[in-house]
């Protein structure tokens, strides 16, 4: 079963081949006229003020906050569901229920979130 | 080791690119009769060669690169966009002859989830490069939208999962042709699924971070030629990877319905991948953009609480004694 990884090897080597062959060959074809104007960030047509790179809503934050809570929780339930009907035979229904058990305290705070109106977006 | 692991990707490739050029043909012919135009019709007969044309100008369309934007990140960000989206299909099965299943790993499903969210890195990565506010804007609204309706796509497939025991994409296929397609037990999945795909793919109702009636192109303003490009490619590369996916897992692959097995198995999955397509397209020509706060409020509080309600309603139906055979 080694041959599996190795084609998924070759797709990600071909997936980087791909870009990096099409823009050496677009190197010989496109022209190459540099103007200091031409490499001004582009604002509408008027010069840009400022710097873009500004301190950001921290709201972005607290989405990733949860995010990262939500994804490690999906880490633990794939496992759980990929040996459900294996666990079930052998244990009954408390699997189940310590998956709920699980998955309430995590909406705890999902509704601990809704409550604060982090989910809020304004 | 054997020749043909190192030629079928290949082919793939070239599948892939030809797919990502009559998609956007397709898809702006579609949305011209929707809109009662034409579409394009000047380049080739019937505009047949419009897309070509298109690549063959970004190809030699000058190459820049904003004196203030970050220039090793400001190069990596569409490549870091790309490769994920065309790795992703070395795990879809599309049929049941071992030449066309690539890679056949165990955990598949896990595989394509996890590799399909490095993309959103290469697109947080373009917007915040280029140096630009509507990129650096765009960037950070793909992120957001992105991880957030990553959480719905994942949950909602765990009742997939569940009832095929297995990660492995042949696998859940294989439970589907002996019992039902998961489109019916799996209904609330399938349309938490589907959302939050259209919402991954950054496609219209969900297309807010490259609106282009507010942030100009969103996070690949900057970007030019052949860069630009790959940005491009990588979204249909996505549409192509999804329609598979929701294929193989909500609509039995390559199984053929109502016992009509004299079509191939592959052009039934064709077909089923088409329609999918074609349903792209449709929500594009048919559906206004959400607005940003509705998106965010609705992968939270509506999506997420759906997709945990659906894992737990399929593991009680499991206890229910007719309907157990199909959960």
């Amino acid at each position: 079963m080694g041959n599996e990884y190795l084609v998924v090897v070759v797709f990600i080597l071909l997936g980087i081949a791909l870009p990096a062959a099409a823009l050496t060959v677009g190197r010989f074809l496109r022209p190459h006229r540099p103007l200091k104007e031409k490499a001004i960030t582009y604002e509408s047509g008027v010069d840009p003020t400022g710097e873009s790179w500004v301190q950001f809503n921290v709201r972005y934050y607290l989405f990733a906050l949860m995010f990262v809570i939500f994804d490690v929780e999906t880490a633990f339930l794939y496992p759980w569901a990929v040996s459900y009907d294996l666990l079930r035979s052998d244990m009954g229904l408390l699997i189940l229920v310590e998956m709920a058990i699980f998955v309430f305290f995590l909406l705890l705070g999902l509704m601990y979130a809704w409550k604060k109106k982090v989910l809020e977006w304004k | 080791m054997d020749w043909y692991i190192f030629v079928y990707p290949v082919i793939l490739l070239a599948i892939v690119l030809v797919f990502v050029m009559y998609a956007i043909y397709f898809e702006r012919k579609v949305i011209g009769w929707i809109q009662l135009r034409k579409g394009p019709t000047e380049t080739g007969p019937k505009g047949l060669f419009q897309s070509a044309a298109d690549v063959f100008k970004l190809l030699i369309k000058e190459d820049i690169i904003p004196s203030k934007a970050d220039r090793p990140l400001f190069k990596l960000a569409p490549i870091l966009a790309y490769v994920p989206a065309f790795s992703v299909l070395a795990v879809i099965p599309f049929t049941d002859a071992p030449y066309l299943k690539f890679s056949n790993v165990a955990v598949g499903l896990m595989y394509y989830l996890a590799l399909s969210s490095i993309t959103v890195m290469g697109v947080l990565l373009g917007g915040w490069a280029s140096n630009n506010k509507y990129s650096l804007l765009g960037g950070m609204r793909a992120g957001a939208q992105m991880i957030s309706y990553e959480i719905p796509l994942v949950l909602s497939v765990v009742g997939v999962v569940m009832s095929a025991g297995s990660l492995n994409l042949t696998e859940i296929v294989e439970t589907q042709i002996a019992g039902a397609w998961n489109v019916f037990p799996q209904f609330l999945g399938f349309v938490v699924f589907i959302i939050a795909a259209i919402a991954e793919l950054n496609r219209t109702p969900f297309d807010l971070p490259e609106a282009e009636s507010e942030l100009v192109a969103g996070y690949h303003t900057e970007y030019t030629g052949f860069r630009f490009a790959f940005f491009m490619l990588a979204e249909y590369t996505y549409v192509f990877a999804m329609a598979s996916l929701i294929t193989i897992l909500f609509f039995g692959g390559w199984d053929a319905p109502f016992g009509l097995t004299f079509i191939p198995p592959l052009v039934w999955f064709i077909l089923k991948f088409c329609c999918f397509v074609f349903l792209l397209f449709w929500l594009r020509a048919t559906f206004p953009r959400l607005r940003g706060d509705q998106l965010m409020e609705f992968a939270w509080k509506g999506l997420l609480p759906l997709a945990i309600i659906n894992i737990f309603v399929s593991a009680l139906l499991k206890e229910v004694p007719f309907l157990s055979q199909y959960f």
